[in-house]
């Protein structure tokens, strides 16, 4: 039985549409399958990726109330019949999450940007923000493991957090020392979770433009401490995490021969995987490395 | 009438603002005055000479004094004039430094104007004080101390010792509290069970003392002298007369459940002793573990029972009795360290807290240790205290200091121990801690000072991993241990929350007890005979919990000893020719102290004066003694003696309680305000009624401000609601005709909020400024104006 | 010979103006080191995070040469640890600005070799150019 499909806006942001294709491939087909349509902003624009954290730089949120401005219009010309913004992007998430609040927080604020973008509609604050996952947390229970044809069984998988999703506490996902929100939805498609206190440390996120050396020092903690638990792959819901998790691991061998690679996926090439779709709907890269058997 | 004025100098405080000579001539000039004085400390022995020399040589029949604020001096006026022959209620007190010199050290001229309509204001209303005699109410020798721990231990046994009936309730199965599971007490290293278990067994053993165990607290109503407390004795199936703790029934129940008293690191049966040092010794059976009662199950137990101590249709018994004081010792709770999750006490049974430790140590001391204590031991400082993160503000005080002790203890009994303590501070305040401190370090206990960071442990090696900044030399250290103790914090426990809502306690913002004077009162609560001690009041050490639970004890004693107390004659009374018996004013006092026969009466033993009812009485029967409509009118038309065209004027009405004493910090602090203030003492702001209100602005107030205890501390419940009613009544009159309806405000204060007291005044005073003064055609009449009070 | 160093009212203009760009109170900084033992960076760094934290404390400006400032990753885990409840993320975001508004740029995005720039996240292109160049 198909469920009843309910549309919700939808922002990608840059990565999906660029170097991490493939993740929103599968993403939108997982969706689909539970009965989500993720219907795609018009005319978006880029949030900036990181929230500005001086109190004195209001110029640098623009952007992100921009994209908030759109969810009004879709609502308005009955796209969609939802105000919440849906995210794939932990980074896009965080920022635009941050900005959102920080608008509705100080009227005066909201105030001199709406008059900077006098040529826009006024943002009215009625926006909210969340990170695909926790749509999938507020399916009923069984949603997603009913859908599942090939359970993951025997698959020890550890998710990561990193920062984006849970920190800090007002924009947090879920418990900033405890995270379990993937973890959940991995067991629900027949994965075995793993789970170390690594899995919220930071990966080196945008230092891996500046310090790769740095950022491989941080990846192979995560990635040794996952391995010495047993996992065979590392999750991630962030395009920049899995970036530097996976690509990193080059810089990473340099510094530790013994190092041996492990495969790293975006949560819904797991699920993608999981609900029996094939090799395109699970957006496996060409240079990703996967193991054998998930490719059957 | 004979009125004798005396003018303070204190010392140059008010004399170097206030222009001393002009007060005291005003007065001279003022009807009925006979006598002016002034003198450089009225309060010293020479001072109050002079007033007993007026009193007697002068036949003065009131007396004024313009000096410091009365919370200073008060009583020690009222006691002289009382041994001078006159009633200690003629007296009154113009608070000429607290809201005069001090407030307005820059402006001396408007200073001394204040001060003569503040000398004027008391002379208006001493002329019609009236003599009233003390009251003395009686009181009986019967005190309820809720919480067996060390402070209710020790508070019960002062008062029994003094002869005083006690109801010693605590709602576990044995007394002893926190202090029975500890091992050793810093700095002394007494053995903690040694020295309680006596006392414990004291308490029973006291004929004045009627023990009560496993016994809740379920309502408690009345005042002092007469408190009436309702308690649930829960059951305990064994009866403690009967059982003499042979353990037999023990060996045969089947039931194997963590004992709490060993905070779950050994197992108990479902029949059970509570602790090998517990007081009633007796067992006792917990209905939740057992097999089952109903219907029976297993009955073993019974079987074995020699005494037949044993009954299974045992049921909660309900006991009321009367009690005329009260003492609270309900104590504190560790922090649940499941709430600070970067140290992961659930993930690893390598992390544990203090009180986990304290128990190894009793039993490793015993020769019987309940498991490997390792040899790398890392203390963790600050768990749950000090973390906004958790929520929690306050420095727990202790945990610096059983640290110390723990961590010495474990080096010396094995010196191969590395033992770490990770301290943000270390607090060592009291007396021989720092020597103490001393001391673990001399054993080899290393102390560094970080605030650890995370603990991450293994599944398999069982190791836990510390990650924390050496803030001393700015490394970082990550490193393995075999233990790792959390050294938790205090808060208030769930009984100590329990009781406080019942016997409405207020908290302070650590949400302890709080006292009602940090420095002068420190066991005393805003409720009458209602007295707290030990750790419910704040986190302390065990001497400092014993000296304040003798502290409370005398305190009780204090008010019961001689058989009667007194109170203030500020007590509602009813003009029987005024009043037409509607009974309208009976619901309007939240103590319930008015009662209808012919007329409305008012029960003096009950009404506590707060004159929230006066406002309910249509036609004026209702009023307060020491401070009647007649009194209020005069003072309020003596302030605007000295009022010129153009000026404005704004009254603040300011309770006893908190604005009063408010108004002091903010002129001890020399803050300024608005000097065209006058602020008017009352015992609360709802005894400020509509018709006086009218009254002000109809005699030329142009603001009218009223100060408030916060609802959450006011002795007086429902004045908050009292005041909102007056005046949005007042204010609906006065919109009627044109006039501003927010010239009255009023905001509630706790005796700290220095600077919003300061902006409200001013607030109102720019807006009466900014609006003008109300004309005098607006004024006229006013006072007859309908006003309505809305539910 | 150790260093000496001098503290006056003078330094205080630095404090309130990393104050005021951040909104946080840094005297409020109890130096616990939880941030500094927290920090994912910490062991490329020359300075402590607490350490940042002391010098803008006491006004020492000589924090802007620090490395650290660059090298915090804004991952907020110290953020969500501080027991006095400060960001310091945005303390260091406040003394990179110091730095980037006077147009002087930590990096040169364009020095990026060919084969980074494509095969790097557009995220982590953009971050790092709010956060390295002015
Ligand atoms: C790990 C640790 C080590 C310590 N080491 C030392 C030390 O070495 N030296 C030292 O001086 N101090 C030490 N202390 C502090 C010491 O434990 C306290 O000072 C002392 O226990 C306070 O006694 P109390 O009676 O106020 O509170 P508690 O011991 O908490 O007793 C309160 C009692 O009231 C009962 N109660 C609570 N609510 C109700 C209710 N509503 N109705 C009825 N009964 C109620 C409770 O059941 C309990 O029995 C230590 C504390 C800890 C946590
Ligand atoms: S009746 Fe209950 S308490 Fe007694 S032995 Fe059986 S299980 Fe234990
Ligand atoms: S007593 Fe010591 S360990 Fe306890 S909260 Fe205070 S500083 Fe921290
Ligand atoms: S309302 Fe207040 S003054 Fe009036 S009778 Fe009750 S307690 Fe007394
Ligand atoms: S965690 Fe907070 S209080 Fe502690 S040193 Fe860092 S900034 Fe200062
Ligand atoms: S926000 Fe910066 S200073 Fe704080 S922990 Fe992360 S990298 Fe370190």
């Amino acid at each position: 039985m198909e469920p009843d499909i309910h549309k919700f806006p939808y922002y990608p942001g840059c990565t999906l549409k660029t170097t991490a294709r493939n993740f929103e491939v599968s993403a939108l087909a997982c969706a689909k399958k539970l009965g989500i349509e993720l219907v795609e902003l018009p005319r978006w624009n880029c949030c900036g990726t990181v929230f500005s954290l001086t109190d004195d730089d209001l110029i640098h949120h623009v952007a992100a109330v921009r994209n908030l401005i759109r969810v009004q219009e879709m609502n308005r010309d009955g796209m969609v019949e939802e105000n919440r913004l849906v995210t794939l992007c932990s980074m896009c998430f965080n920022t635009l999450k941050r900005v959102n609040l920080l608008v509705k927080e100080n009227p005066e604020n909201l105030e001199k940007i709406n008059n900077f973008m006098y040529l826009e509609d006024d943002y009215e604050g009625n926006v909210e923000v969340i990170h695909f996952l926790e749509l999938l947390r507020e399916l009923d229970p069984g949603a997603i493991s009913q859908r599942v044809e090939r359970p993951l069984t025997g698959l020890r998988v550890a998710p990561y957090y990193g920062c984006l999703m849970l920190r800090p506490r007002e924009v947090g996902i879920d418990d900033p020392e405890e995270p379990t929100i993937q973890g959940a939805i991995l067991a629900a498609v027949g994965a075995e979770v793993i789970y170390n206190s690594y899995m919220k440390v930071c990966c080196g996120s945008y230092q891996t433009v500046n310090d790769k050396s740095a950022v491989a020092r941080l990846v192979y903690d995560i990635l040794s401490h996952a391995q010495a638990d047993g996992a065979q792959a590392i999750v991630t819901s962030c395009p920049l995490c899995a970036y530097n998790l996976d690509s990193r691991q080059k810089e990473v061998r340099e510094i530790y021969p013994d190092f041996e690679q492990i495969p790293v996926f975006y949560f819904t090439q797991l699920m993608a995987v999981a609900f029996g779709f094939g090799a395109d709907l699970c957006g496996f890269d060409p240079n990703q490395l996967v193991p054998e058997h998930l490719l059957k | 009438m004979r009125i004798g004025v005396y003018v303070c100098h204190c010392g140059g405080n008010i004399s170097d603002t206030v222009d001393v000579q002009a007060v005291a001539s005003f007065a001279e000039n003022q009807p009925d005055v006979v006598l002016v004085r002034d003198y450089s400390h009225m309060c010293s022995e020479v001072g109050q000479k002079m007033i007993w020399d007026g009193i007697t040589d002068h036949k003065l029949d009131r007396v004024v004094i313009a000096a410091c604020s009365p919370q200073f001096h008060e009583n020690t006026f009222m006691a002289t004039v009382e041994k001078a022959g006159l009633s200690p209620y003629v007296l009154e007190i113009a608070n000429i430094r607290e809201q005069c010199a001090w407030p307005h050290f820059d402006l001396p001229e408007a200073a001394t104007e204040k001060a003569k309509d503040l000398v004027g204001m008391s002379i208006a209303k001493a002329r019609l004080d009236e003599a009233l005699a003390k009251r003395t109410m009686p009181i009986g020798k019967r005190v309820l101390v809720v919480g067996g721990g060390i402070a209710g231990i020790q508070a019960s046994l002062d008062l029994a010792d003094a002869g005083f009936k006690v109801y010693l309730v605590e709602k576990e199965p044995t007394i002893g509290g926190k202090m029975a599971k500890l091992s050793r007490t810093f700095p002394t290293e007494d053995c903690a069970a040694c020295i309680l278990s006596p006392k414990m067994a004291d308490v029973p053993a006291n004929p004045n003392i009627e023990l009560l165990t496993f016994t809740e607290i379920e309502e408690i109503t009345g005042y002092l002298g007469n408190y009436e407390v309702t308690v649930v004795k829960k059951p305990r199936y064994v009866d403690t007369e009967k059982c003499t703790a042979c353990g037999k029934c023990t060996e045969v129940c089947p039931v194997v459940v963590p004992n709490e008293y060993e905070e779950g690191l050994t197992s108990r049966k479902a029949i059970y002793l509570p602790s090998p040092i517990a007081v009633p010794h007796s067992f006792i059976l917990d209905d939740q573990a057992c097999l089952g009662l109903f219907p029976m199950a297993c009955e073993r137990c019974s079987e074995v029972c020699e005494p037949n101590a044993i009954n299974y249709d045992d049921t909660p018994e309900r006991v009321k009795f009367t009690v005329d004081t009260i003492i609270v010792a309900t104590g504190f709770d560790i922090f649940d360290a499941r709430g600070k999750k970067v140290y992961g006490i659930e993930h690893s049974r390598n992390v544990i807290t203090a009180l986990d430790m304290e128990r190894l140590i009793v039993h490793a001391s015993e020769g019987k240790p309940l498991r490997p204590i390792g040899k790398r031991i890392a203390f963790i400082q600050c768990v749950g205290s000090r973390d906004e993160q958790v929520g929690n503000e306050h420095c727990s005080r202790i945990c610096c200091m059983y640290a110390t002790k723990l961590s010495q203890l474990l080096k010396r009994s094995d010196p191969s121990r590395d033992v770490y303590v990770f301290y943000t501070d270390l607090r060592a305040y009291g007396k021989g801690f720092e020597e103490y401190y001393k001391r673990a370090q001399r054993t080899g206990v290393k102390f560094i000072r970080g605030r650890v960071a995370e603990v991450n442990s293994s599944s398999s090696d069982g190791k836990v991993t510390l990650k924390v900044e050496d803030t001393l030399t700015r490394q970082i250290i990550e490193a393995d241990f075999d233990l790792v103790v959390l050294s938790v914090g205090l808060l208030p426990g769930e009984g100590t929350k329990q009781i406080a809502r019942i016997l409405k306690l207020a908290e302070s913002p650590d949400g302890f007890l709080q006292e009602a004077h940090p420095k002068f009162r420190p066991v005393d609560t805003l409720a009458d005979g209602v007295f707290i001690c030990g750790c419910a009041q704040g986190p302390k050490d065990i001497p400092d919990t014993v000296a304040q639970a003798s502290a409370a004890s005398s305190r009780a004693i204090r008010l019961m000893n001689k058989g009667e107390y007194d109170i203030a004659p500020v007590i509602a009374f009813v003009h029987d020719d005024l009043c037409n018996g509607c009974g309208e004013c009976i619901g309007h006092c939240p103590f319930g102290a008015l009662v209808l026969t012919q007329t409305a009466s008012v029960n003096e033993a009950v009404c506590r004066g707060c004159g929230s009812c006066i406002s309910s009485c249509p036609t004026d029967a209702l009023d307060l003694h020491c401070y009647t409509n007649e009194q209020l009118l005069a003072v309020v038309r003596a302030s605007m003696d000295s009022k010129q065209e153009g000026e404005i004027r704004i009254l603040v009405f300011a309770d006893d309680q908190t604005t009063y004493r408010l108004a002091d910090n903010v002129g001890t602090g020399k803050l300024s305000y608005s000097s065209q203030t006058r602020i008017i003492r009352v015992p609360s702001g709802a005894r400020v009624t509509p018709k006086l209100m009218l009254q002000a602005f109809e005699l030329g107030a142009d603001g009218i401000f009223i100060g408030e205890s916060e609802e959450k501390s006011s002795p007086y419940p429902h004045s908050v609601a009292t005041i909102k009613k007056n005046v949005a009544a007042v204010r609906d009159a006065l919109s009627k005709r044109n006039i501003e309806p927010e010239r009255i405000r009023y905001a509630e204060f706790v005796t700290v909020m220095l600077g919003a007291f300061v902006n409200q005044l001013n607030g109102l005073c720019d807006f009466a400024r900014s609006c003008g003064p109300i004309s005098a055609d607006q004024r006229r009449g006013l006072a007859h104006d309908q006003v309505e009070l809305k539910q | 010979m150790a260093n000496r160093l001098m503290i006056s009212t003078g330094n205080e203009e630095f404090l309130e103006r990393i104050s005021e760009m951040s909104g946080q109170i840094i005297t409020l900084c109890e130096q616990c080191g939880v941030c500094s033992g927290s920090c994912p960076m910490v062991s490329e760094m020359d300075i402590t995070p607490s350490q940042m934290m002391r010098m803008v404390q006491l006004g020492q400006s000589e924090v802007l040469r620090a490395k650290t400032i660059w090298l915090c990753a804004s991952c907020f885990t110290c953020t969500v640890r501080c027991p006095r409840g400060l960001d310091l993320s945005k303390v260091a975001e406040a003394l990179r600005q110091v730095i980037l508004r006077q147009a002087v740029d930590h990096i040169d995005i364009k020095a990026l070799p060919r084969d980074e720039l494509v095969e790097l996240p557009q995220i982590a292109l953009v971050a790092g150019m709010r956060k390295f160049t002015g």
